[in-house]
C-alpha cells in the first residue's frame, strides 16, 4: 500500500511543484526562448530547455550504443569463452565495479580522465568525456544483467547446437542470443535508465555548460545534472522549472520501463 | 552466404576474446588510482621511519582520518563528524524502510494471490520506483520533507528521502525470502490452527530471516553510495550534528564537495572514496556471504 502511494506521491509532487512552471512560462516557451537564463520570475527570464535535453539524450545513447555491445560480448566471453577460474574473476571484478558509487567514477573522470583529454582537445570537460564515464558506469549493469540472461537459456539447447556440429560463435549467434533476447533487451533498457538518471559522475566530467554541442569535445549539460547544480539557489518560476526538468526524467524512465515490459511480454509470446 | 559465413563467427570469436581487455583494463585502472591515491594519504612522511613502527604510523593516521573534524573546508583533518552523519543518515533511513518494506513483502507474498491486480499494480510501481533517478528522489525529498513538511535541511529529511529509495530493493528481497519458505510449512501451521498473522510471525520471518538480511544490507549499500539526493534534502553541514534536525554532510557528498569546490582538496577527496569504497566491498561481501549461507542451509533442508 505504501509503496504505491509513494511513487503516487513523488509523481504528484514532483508534477504539482512543476504547474506554476507550465501555466507561467508555458510549455512552448522551453522550446523556443532564446537561452537557458533562468529567473524566479517567468518574465524576465530565458527558459529553453533544448539544449539540455538534446545533451541528455546524446550522451546517454552514445553511452548504451558503446555499453550494450561490449556487455552482451563480455557476457557471452563470462559464459561460453573464458575458462571457468577467468569467469569467475571476471565476474567478481564487474559486480566490484557494480558497486562503486558515482562519485567516485567522478572523481576518477575528473582527476584522471579531464587532464588527459585535455591535452588532445581542451577543455577537456566534455560531452566524450561524459560518454566514457557513463559507458563505464552502466557497462557492470549491462554485463550482469546479460550474464543472467545468457545463463538462463535451457542446456539443452546448447547441447542441441553441440549435436548439430556448431562452432562456439555461431551457436552464441544464432541459438543463445535469440533464446535471450528478451533478457537483453532488459540489460540494454535498465542500462539506459542508468544512463539517463546518473548525475553526480556527469556533473563533474561535463563541463555543463548549457549549449547544443557541436563536436564531441564541447561542454554539455543534462536535466540531472541542470537539477543538481541549480537546485541549491532556485527560486520561484526558475525552482518549478527545475520540477519540470524532473517530471521529463520521470516521464522518460515511465516510457523505458513500459516499453520495456511491452518488449518482454511480445518476445515471451513469440517464443513460446 | 557460404563465404560469410566462413569469416563472420571467426570475427564474432575475436571479438568476445577482446572486449574484456578494454573493460578490464580501465576497471583496474580506475581501481588501481583509487588505492594508490587513496592510500598515498596515509603513507607515512617520514621515510626514515620502517619496519614495524611504519605500520603503527600508518595506522595511527587511518585512526586520526576517521576520527578527526575536517580543517579548512576539508583540505586538512578528517571526515569523523561526515561519518557520524552518515551513520545517522542510514539509520533513520533503515528505521523507517524496514518496517514498510516488510509490510509490503508480506502483503504481496502471503496475502496476495500471484497474479492478483492490485498486486501486479505494487510491483509494476516499484519497478518504476527502482527506475527513478536519484535526483528526481532529491527534488521530491526537498519538496515534501523539507518544505511540505517542514524539516529543513536535515539528517532526518535525507534519511526518508533515501528511505523512499530503497524501498524497492528491501521489498523485492524480502519477498523472494518469504515465497522461498515451502507450502507445506504454511499448510502445517494452519492445520495446527495457527491464525494467519501469528503463521507470518512464527513461521514466515524466522525462516526468510536471511533474505531480509540480506536485503537490508543492499539497501544500505545503495543508500551509502548515494549522492545526488541527499544534497538537497540534508544538506552539506560538515560540522557534528548534534540532533537528527540538524544538516548533515554524507561521506559522498564529502567527496564530490571536494573534488568539486575545493581546489587542492583532491588528496583528501581520494582518502574519503578509499575509505567509501572499502565499506561498499565489505557490505556487499557480507551480503553475498549470508546469501551463500541462506541457500546452503535450503539445500540442508531438503
Amino acid at each position: 500500500m505504501i509503496a504505491g502511494s509513494v511513487v503516487v506521491v513523488i509523481g504528484a509532487f514532483v508534477v504539482g511543484e512543476s504547474i506554476p512552471a507550465l501555466t507561467h512560462i508555458g510549455g512552448s516557451r522551453f522550446m523556443t526562448d532564446e537561452s537557458w537564463h533562468p529567473a524566479a520570475d517567468a518574465s524576465f527570464g530565458q527558459f529553453n530547455l533544448l539544449p539540455i535535453l538534446i545533451g541528455t539524450v546524446l550522451s546517454s545513447f552514445a553511452a548504451i550504443s558503446v555499453a550494450a555491445p561490449l556487455g552482451i560480448l563480455s557476457a557471452a566471453f563470462c559464459q561460453f569463452y573464458a575458462p571457468l577460474r577467468v569467469a569467475r574473476w571476471y565476474r567478481l571484478m564487474i559486480e566490484l565495479m557494480a558497486g562503486v558509487p558515482s562519485v567516485v567514477f567522478g572523481l576518477w573522470g575528473l582527476v584522471v580522465l579531464v587532464p588527459i583529454i585535455a591535452r588532445i582537445h581542451p577543455p577537456g570537460q566534455s560531452l566524450f568525456t561524459g560518454i566514457v564515464i557513463l559507458t563505464l558506469m552502466i557497462l557492470p549493469t549491462v554485463a550482469l544483467l546479460s550474464d543472467a540472461a545468457l545463463a538462463s537459456v535451457p542446456r539443452s539447447y546448447l547441447q542441441g547446437a553441440a549435436a548439430l556440429g556448431l562452432s562456439r560463435a555461431t551457436t552464441t549467434l544464432s541459438v543463445v542470443i535469440p533464446a535471450a533476447r528478451s533478457g537483453l533487451v532488459t540489460a540494454v533498457l535498465l542500462g539506459l535508465v542508468r544512463a539517463i538518471g546518473e548525475t553526480m559522475a556527469v556533473v563533474m566530467v561535463c563541463g555543463n555548460v548549457v549549449r547544443v554541442p557541436s563536436g564531441p569535445f564541447d561542454p554539455i549539460r543534462t536535466l540531472t545534472a541542470t537539477i543538481a547544480l541549480e537546485m541549491g539557489y532556485a527560486r520561484g518560476d526558475h525552482r518549478a522549472s527545475l520540477f519540470f526538468c524532473g517530471m521529463i526524467l520521470l516521464f522518460l524512465v515511465t516510457l523505458l520501463v513500459t516499453t520495456m515490459e511491452i518488449v518482454n511480454r511480445r518476445l515471451r509470446h513469440g517464443t513460446t | 552466404m557460404a563465404r560469410r559465413e566462413s569469416w563472420f563467427p571467426h570475427l564474432f570469436d575475436t571479438c568476445v576474446w577482446l572486449a574484456p581487455v578494454p573493460i578490464a583494463g580501465l576497471f583496474l585502472w580506475l581501481l588501481g588510482d583509487l588505492v594508490i591515491r587513496g592510500g598515498g594519504a596515509f603513507w607515512p612522511v617520514d621515510t626514515e621511519v620502517t619496519g614495524i613502527r611504519s605500520v603503527i604510523v600508518i595506522a595511527e593516521q587511518i585512526i586520526h582520518f576517521l576520527t578527526a573534524s575536517p580543517v579548512r573546508a576539508g583540505r586538512g583533518g578528517g571526515i569523523g563528524p561526515i561519518l557520524v552523519s552518515t551513520g545517522l543518515i542510514l539509520t533513520v533511513c533503515m528505521f523507517v524502510a524496514l518496517p514498510i518494506g516488510l509490510g509490503t513483502a508480506i502483503l504481496l507474498s502471503e496475502f496476495l494471490a500471484e497474479q492478483n491486480r492490485f498486486g501486479r499494480l505494487v510491483r509494476r510501481s516499484l519497478d518504476v520506483l527502482a527506475g527513478v533517478p536519484s535526483i528526481v528522489f532529491g527534488l521530491f525529498g526537498n519538496a515534501f520533507f523539507c518544505r511540505f513538511l517542514g524539516l529543513r535541511f536535515s539528517i532526518a529529511a535525507g534519511g526518508l528521502t533515501l528511505a523512499c529509495m530503497v524501498l524497492p530493493l528491501l521489498i523485492r528481497s524480502a519477498e523472494e525470502g518469504f515465497r522461498a519458505v515451502p507450502e507445506s510449512q504454511r499448510q502445517a501451521a494452519a492445520a495446527l490452527g495457527f491464525s494467519r498473522w501469528s503463521t507470518v510471525f512464527r513461521i514466515i520471518i524466522p525462516q526468510a530471516s536471511l533474505g531480509i538480511v540480506v536485503g537490508l544490507i543492499l539497501g544500505i549499500g545503495r543508500a551509502v553510495a548515494e549522492t545526488a539526493a541527499l544534497i538537497f534534502t540534508s544538506g552539506y553541514v560538515d560540522r557534528m550534528p548534534r540532533s537528527l534536525g540538524d544538516s548533515g554532510r554524507s561521506l559522498s557528498i564529502h567527496i564530490y564537495d571536494l573534488s568539486m569546490n575545493v581546489p587542492g582538496g583532491n588528496e583528501n577527496a581520494y582518502a574519503s572514496a578509499l575509505v567509501l569504497v572499502v565499506s561498499l566491498v565489505v557490505i556487499n561481501v557480507s551480503a553475498r556471504k549470508l546469501a551463500a549461507s541462506f541457500l546452503h542451509r535450503e539445500v540442508s533442508h531438503t
